[in-house]
């Protein structure tokens, strides 16, 4: 149908036609598939939502006399931080959290700050303040270092997510008799609520479920900037069950991601204080797929009628890891403010955020209507995946 | 009949005053009390839904300023802060009143203060601190 080459000569162009995994729907409603594959070059997607999986790396200037982080002690802004590597390298996860922190001993924690939070103060341009106890050695015989360092005092710095863009979650629900608190949020009992983690129809990995157009290499929106997707997901699964429009039934692709973390903003990615569990990252995250074939848009058609998931009690059958589900719900369903389970209306709650995901997926549909994001063909697969071959 | 919403803020001369008591015998006026905390030598808030004509309203309203009970409307008590806010809507599910919903197009918050009882339940639900009680 069209190369990935003739993509991106369309978009150096500024002829290229973009429209969002939203407005697709219409279309192919309006026009079928096969007119719709002909006008549309790219279809962009979005999702924006709590990922624990993530943290950053950076490395910092050295100053004299010199200092080996490595092996010793790191904070920022008084959270743990990882110092195994070389002299100045250091890796912080955003569920990482202050010594002083009580955690659930006060329960349900609050979780104010963790390192979350001082990924989140970075992405905004702030400072945040380093402190190195560690041991000298010849070569670097300084042994405490304690400054106020922003993104443009460091070497790099680099969002790393080793799991994101979950193709399929849980919606979580509560069969217990008091309140928990959960990853899923805060769940009532007697079946109080429901909540659902999903961006449905715009997310990435559900317009593109079985990874045609996506693998090693391509490029992303992430966090406000650009990233890649560097390999499978933690906890990827190559051959879910499917239904007949080849959505996973049962847990299903992720994706690795990285990124520069200057250039992204405080608008997508955003720290979560979540009660009772601990600390969270939101990261925008928005994956274009090129049109090479008619297959991209009968897919990229997905609705939020077509998309089901299953319905989990975090109460009992998840912490003790039994399996089955309490029946599916459509996200049409769930956007509708209840689903029914077990014959009982439940109020339904998000824990991703469908409109910041579309404004993910309008603003790389933006920049690729301007020419300032080019399309990439992956180098490799991912795992179970086999790639388009038009790509 | 008219029905309103009110903040009350007690000083701690008067947590001792049976206040909600007269505002029942005096002014035949309906008591429903949504809220409260009273700390004995400090002070005292309650969130009540007051009911009745607009002349016993009014006058029950005049008695309380003459203790010395500071009323104001409910709508200032909760507060949404739309910047700290991401859209997740999990706040919605927790909303006993539906004071929190969300608008079906935009996939916005919708924050309706007349609506609100100050549970509080959408703190604890909000990991983005966008709720906050004054309260």
């Amino acid at each position: 149908m069209r190369s990935l080459e003739e993509i991106n000569d369309k978009i150096k162009s500024g002829k290229v036609v973009v429209v969002t995994a939203e407005e697709v729907v219409d279309m192919v409603k309006e026009q079928g598939v096969k007119k719709t594959a002909r006008m549309v070059d790219v279809v962009t997607t979005g999702t924006f939502g709590p990922m624990c999986s993530s943290g950053i790396y950076f490395n910092i200037k050295q100053s004299t006399p010199k200092i080996k982080c490595g092996g010793g002690r790191v904070t920022v802004d008084g959270v743990a931080a990882y110092a195994g590597w070389a002299a100045a390298d250091i890796l912080l996860g955003c569920s990482a959290m202050t010594d002083e922190d009580p955690r659930n001993a006060v329960y349900p924690g609050l979780f104010k700050f963790g390192g979350a939070h001082v990924i989140q103060k970075l992405a905004a341009g702030e400072k945040v303040r380093i402190q190195v106890r560690t041991y000298g050695t010849d070569c670097y015989p300084r042994k405490e270092y304690d400054a106020e360092l922003g993104l443009s005092d460091m070497n790099n710095a680099v969002l790393f997510n080793p799991r994101n863009a979950y193709q399929l979650y849980n919606v979580a629900v509560n069969l217990g008799e008091r309140t928990i608190y959960t990853y899923m949020g805060v769940l009532k009992p007697r079946l109080g609520n429901a909540n659902f983690a999903t961006c449905g129809a715009l997310s990435p990995l559900l317009n593109d479920p079985r990874l045609r157009t996506l693998g090693i290499g391509t490029r992303i929106f992430l966090g406000g900037g650009e990233g890649y997707v560097v390999w499978p997901g933690t906890q990827h699964v190559p051959n879910p069950e499917r239904d007949e429009k080849g959505l996973p039934l049962t847990p299903s692709a992720t994706l690795a991601v990285i990124g520069d973390l200057n250039g992204m903003n405080d608008h997508y990615i955003r720290a979560a204080s979540i009660a009772g569990y601990g600390t969270s990252l939101a990261v925008g995250l928005g994956i274009p797929l090129p049109v090479v074939d008619e297959e991209v848009i009968a897919y990229a058609a997905v609705t939020d009628e077509d998309i089901t998931f299953p319905v989990v009690d975090y109460s009992e059958a998840y912490p003790l890891g039994r399996p089955g589900a309490l029946g599916r719900v459509s996200m049409a369903q769930l956007m509708s403010g209840a689903i029914e389970v077990d014959g009982k209306k439940v109020p339904t709650g998000g824990m991703a955020s469908r409109a910041r995901g579309r404004e993910v997926a309008l603003e790389l549909k933006q920049r690729i209507a301007q020419g300032s994001f080019l399309l990439t063909r992956p180098s490799a697969a991912l795992p179970g995946a086999e790639l388009a071959q038009g790509l | 009949m008219v029905k309103k919403k009110l903040v009350l803020s007690f000083p701690p001369r008067l947590i001792q005053q049976p206040v909600t008591n007269d505002l029942i015998r005096k002014f035949d006026l309906e008591v429903n009390i949504l809220r409260a905390r009273v700390v004995p030598r400090e002070s005292g808030r309650i969130v009540m839904e007051l009911k009745g004509s607009s002349k016993n309203l009014k006058a029950g309203l005049e008695y309380l300023d003459e203790q010395g009970v500071q009323v104001d409307p409910m709508v200032q008590e909760m507060r949404h802060y739309g910047e700290k806010c991401v859209q997740c809507t999990a706040c919605t599910a927790v909303c006993p009143t539906d004071a929190l919903t969300v608008e079906p197009v935009t996939r916005e918050i919708v924050f309706e203060p007349s609506h609100c009882i100050m549970c509080e339940s959408c703190i604890a639900a909000c990991s983005y601190g966008a709720m906050e009680s004054q309260f």
